[in-house]
């Protein structure tokens, strides 16, 4: 059994993977971290480069969990957290999520709104706030 | 001198002087872009010169060539992928010196480089462009016909590693230029009566760079993003200073005569820049680990380069790299024939264009050095969004040629042979000089043949005619000589390619 956090490398990821930490200490279960872009863009900052997935991956283990990180591109970002938390048959999958104006939800889809509506599982939603970062 | 000034009164009309602004801030952000060009960008915007005064038109395309040129060099520091291919060899140095910690520097040499090469360039061509157009009056077809051949042969030639890919690329357009009926006879309209005008430039440079690049990046979408270097304020130290001038002045020196041969424009003298700085500098341990001279020598070479290709445009009409080819399809556009009497003819147009270079330098340089790391987020733009955009501009460019929706089944046909041209790299630029230059090299063929009532002999009866065909016969001995000996020395990359692997 495991806890699938959907990481980005930024505030909200930082939030979503600090509150995944905690939820899979209390848990006594295994973590899967799931870091994976569309690939479309040149640069897309919020995929960790290979530093920061080692740093995340020591600082989870430390902590001494067992973690695994699922790391790449994929054709659908929510499709492929959602699969992962099928895959491991997870308890618990954790989002970060961001506030957004009415606009704003016209213009884009929400990855992590697809995760909360498709995933078998309950979803933790969470938000940045000072002092939540892990690594 | 009094013309200039007229040229600053023109150009710094308030309608201009927007137009500029527009240019140099599109140029830039097509420059950081990889895949889209100035070339590109010009060909997209050819439907605004239906509406827009030509002095304001080919204001803001000046402003997208030199703006291109700028921001190649972002593209290329913060994320070791030239945004242009002039700026190749930029990515060599710069790349290394941002991973050291030297972003700032080296964009900060990379836009000051160009403000100065891009001043002098200017000046020179203000200087230069009037001298070489009264030379060139004089010509007679005979020598025209000859030095647009020599155009023809040398892009084709000295550019890129396969001269037979070269070749193939430059009949292909010169193939496309021969449809129509300009001669009396239908040629190669296959009884299509859509044909017998024969196929718009505008269309055949739209499908080209625009429908030929999204097709192919399309094709190859999906990727791991890169890891770009974050930046802040570019600043440069005196001692960066102190080893920037020289580069910038040496760069500026190999980038204007390139510019103004036809020999593709920026490419080789950004790379005779690199070498030379590296021959020269005072730091060779640096070079390979990040060394500012191979940043500030190549960037001025490519701004001056730019500078230097607008001589050969306005004075003779000889387009030389792919942006001024797309710049001389608009001023066609507009009934303008660029040559040695347009100058003359036109002295509001050309001189506030040349003004106006001044003017968008100088806003490049101050768009550039605060704003580099801004410019640096449209790298997060996915790029379906961009191509969709590019596709769209694309078919309502070509079809507001004759509002004919035939030619949007050629801007696709055409746009398919850019993506096959893409994918067996074959070079674009002789296809699209060969599409301009056909059917003007005809004009001037025939219209020597009968003046002299037939006689081919007439061809080489003028002197520069006779020199222009020697320097060609030279290129092309130069060429054999060179391929012979690439070919002796070619095993040994070959080995040491093996040796990398077996290590």
């Amino acid at each position: 059994m495991t806890v699938v956090v959907a990481w980005s490398a930024d505030e909200y990821g930082a939030a979503a993977l600090a509150h995944g930490v905690a939820q899979a200490e209390q848990k006594h279960e295994d973590l899967v971290v799931v870091n994976v872009t569309r690939g479309d863009a040149l640069v897309d900052r919020r995929y960790a480069d290979d530093d920061e997935i080692a740093r995340v991956t020591a600082a989870v283990k430390a902590l001494g969990l067992e973690v695994r990180i699922a790391h790449g591109v994929v054709d659908d970002v929510a499709a492929a957290v959602v699969e992962e938390i099928r895959s491991t048959d997870a308890t618990l999958a954790v989002v970060g999520i961001r506030h957004r104006s009415p606009v704003g939800k016209m213009l884009m889809g929400s990855v992590a709104q697809r995760i909360i509506l498709d995933a078998p599982c309950p979803v933790l939603a969470v938000k940045p706030e000072a002092g939540t970062d892990l690594v | 001198m009094d013309l200039l000034l007229d040229g600053f009164a023109t150009a710094l009309t308030p309608t201009n002087l927007l137009f500029a602004v527009i240019g140099v801030l599109l140029g830039t952000a097509v420059g950081v872009l990889p895949g889209i060009g100035p070339a590109m960008t010009v060909a997209l915007l050819l439907p605004v010169t239906y509406s827009v005064e030509p002095s304001s038109a080919l204001i803001m395309f000046a402003g997208i060539y030199y703006g291109g040129m700028y921001g190649g060099s972002t593209t290329s520091i913060l994320l070791n992928t030239p945004g242009e291919s002039s700026s190749v060899v930029t990515a060599l140095e710069g790349n290394k010196m941002a991973k050291n910690g030297r972003a700032a520097q080296a964009l900060a040499t990379a836009a000051i480089g160009s403000f100065i090469a891009g001043t002098i360039g200017t000046v020179l061509l203000v200087i230069l462009a009037p001298n070489i157009a009264d030379l060139v009056v004089k010509l007679g077809a005979p020598s025209y016909f000859a030095i647009m051949l020599l155009a023809l042969f040398a892009v084709t030639a000295v550019l890129g590693s396969s001269k037979l890919r070269g070749f193939v690329a430059l009949f292909l357009g010169l193939a496309i230029g021969l449809i129509g009926t300009t001669t009396g006879q239908a040629r190669l309209t296959f009884g299509e009566a859509k044909l017998a005008d024969g196929i718009d430039i505008v269309i055949v440079a739209v499908a080209i760079f625009a429908i030929g690049e999204a097709l192919w990046v399309a094709a190859h979408l999906r990727r791991k993003p890169l890891d770009i270097i974050p930046v802040g304020q570019p600043w440069m130290s005196k001692s960066d200073w102190g080893r920037s001038w020289k580069p910038w002045l040496r760069g500026t020196a190999f980038g204007f005569p390139f510019g103004a041969l036809p020999a593709g424009g920026a490419e080789v003298p950004t790379f005779l820049s690199y070498i030379t700085e590296r021959r020269l500098t005072k730091h060779p341990e640096e070079f390979g680990k990040g060394a500012i001279e191979g940043v500030a020598g190549p960037e001025a070479a490519n701004n001056a380069s730019a500078a230097g290709t607008l001589v050969p445009l306005l004075a003779i009409g000889l387009p030389t790299t792919a942006t001024a080819a797309v710049i001389l399809v608009a001023m066609q556009n507009y009934g303008l024939q660029p040559g040695p009497q347009f100058l003359d003819a036109n002295p509001k147009l050309v001189w506030g264009l040349l003004a106006s270079l001044f003017i968008a330098n100088t806003l490049l340089l101050v768009i550039n050095l605060p704003l580099a790391p801004v410019w640096a987020k449209l790298l997060q733009i996915p790029r379906p969004y961009l191509y969709a955009g590019i596709l769209f501009f694309a078919s309502l460019g070509a079809y507001s040629v004759n509002f004919d929706a035939f030619d949007l089944a050629l801007l696709g046909v055409i746009g398919v042979l850019g993506l096959a041209m893409r994918r067996f790299g074959l070079p674009v630029l002789p296809l699209i000089i060969g599409v301009i230059l056909g059917p003007r090299i005809e004009d001037q063929l025939t219209q020597a043949l009968a003046i002299s009532q037939g006689d081919v002999a007439t061809l080489w009866s003028e002197p520069v005619a006779v020199v222009v065909y020697i320097v060609m016969a030279l290129l092309l001995v130069g060429t054999v000589v060179a391929g012979r000996r690439a070919g002796a020395v070619q095993p040994d990359p070959e080995n040491q390619n093996k040796q990398e692997v077996s290590a």
